[in-house]
């Protein structure tokens, strides 16, 4: 039986990374993936082929609409979504390939084949060419996620279908109903209303992106109902039901008798996800789940066995891809006898629409709760000239600095390409600078970062220069 | 889990050396148990278990902790005997953004950050040189310099290195340890007192004879209903009070730009320990009878000496008696307990031939001597308070009639 300093399980965004971290502090590495391809859902089925769907959506809806205000018309535009789709899976595999290029550089052994502890320090791995044990010293679970449903909304992953499905689309649905207005509902939303269908998002809560600081979740449903998307807020689904090529989604408003019908052709049940560890043999290795189904872990991610770490998705946090990168070095280098540190309220969180909507730190909504003082500063696209420029003028950059030591304390972004600037933000916090430290830093002009600039300057003492 | 956290042990202090485990990491402990002792700058305490469990420790023995960090966690689910599995412990919580009401001075990078808790540097005590007082990478890395982490079992091994080379003849090894908070401390605190006050030494010699008459006359009695000796230092304590509140500047401090007199005599009683030299403070000495004092000096010297003082116990004395009489010492020059602005020396007291009244004749004789801070203390004032204290040593009665 091989024998192994560190297997991780699962080779995800937090699992590899955690693998080549381990071996570049000289671990001897195994890593263990169900799938034939590594990468996980962030790279098969989640954050890259999204992107990739979200891109090419992107391109063919400036065309048809917006490329006419820039004074190009162009005609004979066609669509051909079995095309855009097979690129999405010409990237993934694209990217999946350079993992395995990554664990074979970095000589980690990937065995492919289904997890599950036999005990504390041994692995069956039940894979294509038979069942194999490998021995470990440490473990990393990594396992991740899997969409989840409703009750009584049964996925029958043709016409009610989960993101995963929904990023293998190879037709434009004619009406898409999305079930939840969270980030996966709302990216992939975006896609198919781009792309030509009708989309309607119904939500339990008030707002769509709820998690979020308020202001960006009203600001991006204002332009989603301008692209044409249909909302229904404050709406519990209370049955789906498929006959044919058509589904019939029912819902409630909250607190009242007051039901909805939408029908269509497809439902996109995005309503959030669990952690998956699905026979996996934990009770074997003798670790308990937490209520929520996720693995209970201390401060060091290690779970009530002291060998055996658990990352990402499976724990308490974001499902968030970089969160289990963090988390993923974390382990390696803890294991490694270092010391490393993750702020967990700096993992800023994205969503892809367009605009693109990101934040960090505390939403004005923490700090009210917790009693902070603090100072906004709000700056909108509308008055900077690269905005303009581009015609990109919807959304703003608001900053939440403390009253008294003007220390950022919360970014939160909508706008172009505010995936990207949000890291000058996150930046920034780690160092704990103030508001007034960015308003005194040369930012490129036009640039789009210039809005955080101004938006920093109007929280230091509403000095912001441009409006 | 109920975590193990080190607790205040005074408002100057931040950071505590984990001087040794007493129990081994995976034992179980009874509620209350002492389980680890801590060594301050100032004082080395015991912490106790918060709750019956098995201990899992965290900090190694040796290294440096900040105040209100963990150093171990009890599993109060596992009893001795019962072996449950282990309870999930808490979650990673997202940590919330530090109100910073100081600014962001010392505040670490990520990697900075990182590299001093592996150092188990507290951010604190390392200068940042970034933006406003931030630490960068290069101040972490360079602070190593500064409190290396010598790690224990290395430690250990140098000491029992050097156990069996000293036993050889001609070894040339030498043998180099990390130096305690406690050393650490006084090292500062007596090169600062030598650098920044202006300090001198007087001397005068006293006749112990009628201090010692007077004690073996009542030494059985006082013992009988006190329940304590008569020692030589209630006498000193006492005649130092009044003498204090004669020349109140010998009992003043200098703050800043002011002076500080003390209508009160807080006498601090340098005693040494293990660890190194500890000045316990006996408060209102001035209103305190010689018993009191001798009581007190007996309580806090032995909780001194088994390293469970507290640091108010130690803090904010108005002078210091020391007395190196106990080792044999002749005569010395004290150095101040800063801030204070003075302290007497005590030394052995040696049969001398003296002159009385135009004759030699042998009397056990004491050398004193009074370090003052010239700043605040003029001459004629140190040389009146050693001569009235010597006066009321020689001429007890003096002390009866505040003399």
């Amino acid at each position: 039986m091989e024998q192994f300093d560190l297997v991780v399980i699962g080779s995800g965004p937090g699992g590899y990374i955690a693998a080549i971290r381990a071996s570049q502090l000289k671990m001897k590495v195994a890593i263990v993936e169900r799938y034939n391809t590594l990468g996980g859902t962030c790279l098969n089925v989640g954050c890259i082929p999204s992107k990739a769907w979200l891109d090419s959506s992107e391109r063919y809806h400036e065309t048809v609409h917006s490329h006419s205000l820039h004074g190009i018309e162009v005609s004979g535009v066609k669509l051909d979504v079995k095309k855009m789709s097979t690129r999405v899976s010409d990237v993934v595999s694209g990217i999946t390939k350079g993992v395995s290029f990554l664990m074979s550089k970095n000589k980690i052994t990937v065995f492919h084949g289904h997890a599950s502890f036999k005990d504390k320090n041994t692995l069956t791995v039940n894979g294509k060419d038979g069942v194999k044990e490998i021995s470990f010293k440490n473990a990393i679970i990594a396992t991740g996620s899997k969409p989840s449903s409703l009750p009584g909304v049964t996925i029958d992953k043709e016409r009610i279908i989960t993101s995963t499905e929904g990023l293998k689309l190879t037709e434009t649905p004619k009406h898409m109903i999305v079930i939840g207005g969270g980030v996966i509902g709302l990216e992939l939303g975006s896609v198919f209303r781009r792309l030509g269908s009708e989309v309607s998002v119904v939500e339990f809560a008030d707002s769509v992106i709820a998690a979020m600081d308020h202001d960006l979740g009203k600001e991006l449903q204002k332009v989603l109902t301008k692209d044409g998307m249909k909302f229904h807020l404050g709406h519990g689904v209370t049955s789906v039901e498929r006959r044919g090529n058509e589904v019939t989604v029912k819902a409630k408003k909250k607190g009242t008798e007051e039901e909805i019908e939408l029908k269509g052709d497809y439902v996109l049940v995005a309503v959030g996800r669990r952690p998956y560890t699905d026979n996996l043999g934990l009770d074997k290795a003798g670790i308990t789940l937490d209520e929520r189904g996720r693995i209970p872990t201390n401060d060091h991610l290690q779970t009530a066995v002291p060998h055996i770490f658990a990352i990402g998705d499976v724990v308490k946090g974001a499902m968030l891809a970089h969160k289990a990168e963090e988390e993923g070095v974390f382990v390696a280098e803890y294991l490694a006898g270092q010391k490393p540190h993750i702020n967990y309220n700096l993992i800023p969180g994205v969503v892809y629409t367009w605009p693109e909507v990101a934040g960090v730190g505390a939403t004005e909504k923490e700090l009210k709760d917790r009693g902070v003082a603090y100072k906004v500063g709000k700056f909108p696209f509308l008055a900077l000239g690269r905005a303009v420029a581009s015609n990109e003028k919807n959304g703003f950059i608001k900053v939440l600095a403390d009253k008294n030591t003007d220390e950022i304390l919360g970014v939160h972004m909508i706008g172009p390409r505010t995936a990207d600037m949000i890291g000058e933000a996150v930046v920034a916090m780690e160092f704990r600078a103030s508001a007034e430290d960015i308003g005194r830093i040369s930012h490129a002009h036009p640039t789009y970062s210039e809005g955080f600039k101004e938006a920093c300057l109007a929280a230091t003492e509403n000095r912001a220069l441009n409006i | 889990m109920i975590d193990v956290v080190v607790p205040s042990v005074g408002e100057s202090i931040s950071e505590v050396t984990i001087a040794s485990w007493m129990k081994n990491d995976g034992d179980f402990v009874k509620l209350d148990e002492p389980i680890c002792s801590i060594e301050s700058d100032k004082a080395t305490l015991e912490i106790s278990a918060p709750k019956a469990g098995k201990l899992k420790i965290v900090v190694a023995e040796g290294e440096t902790v900040a105040i209100g960090a963990k150093i171990a966690m009890v599993d109060e689910t596992q009893t001795a005997g019962a072996s449950a599995p282990a309870a999930a412990a808490p979650a990673p919580q997202a940590t919330a953004p530090t109100q910073s009401t100081s600014g962001d001075k010392n505040f670490p990078s990520p990697a900075a950050g990182k590299i001093l808790a592996e150092k188990g540097v507290d951010p604190s005590s390392v200068a940042g040189s970034g933006k406003d007082g931030r630490i960068t990478k290069a101040d972490a890395l360079s602070a190593q310099a500064a409190s290396a982490p010598a790690a224990k079992t290395q430690d250990a091994d140098l000491k029992n290195l050097a156990a069996q080379t000293i036993a050889g003849s001609f070894s040339r090894d030498i043998r180099r340890e990390k130096m305690t908070g406690l050393r650490k401390t006084i090292a500062t605190r007596l090169v600062n007192a030598k650098n920044t006050t202006a300090m001198l030494t007087t001397f005068n010699e006293v006749d112990m004879s009628a201090v010692m008459e007077l004690r073996k006359k009542y030494k059985d009695a006082f013992k009988e209903k006190h329940g304590v000796g008569l020692g030589f230092m209630s006498f000193f304590t006492k005649a130092a009070t009044q003498a204090l509140k004669m020349y109140p500047a010998v009992n003043g401090m200098i703050d800043g730009n002011e002076l500080v007199y003390h209508n009160y005599a807080d006498v601090g009683v340098a005693v040494s320990t293990p660890k190194g030299l500890m000045v316990p403070v006996i408060r209102n000495a001035e209103s305190m009878s010689f018993a009191g004092i001798e009581s007190k000096i007996i309580e806090l010297a032995g909780k001194a000496r088994d390293g469970k003082i507290t640091i108010d116990e130690m803090s904010g004395g108005t002078f210091t008696i020391t007395n190196g009489g106990i080792f044999g010492s002749m005569l010395s020059t004290p150095i101040l307990n800063a801030p204070q602005s003075a302290i007497l020396g005590l030394h052995n007291i040696v049969e001398r031939p003296v002159a009385v009244n135009g004759q030699v004749v042998i009397r056990p004789i004491m050398y004193l001597a009074l370090s003052y801070d010239h700043r605040i203390i003029d001459g004629r004032e140190s040389v009146s308070f050693l001569k009235a204290v010597k006066e009321m040593i020689e001429d007890p009665s003096r002390l009866l009639f505040d003399l």
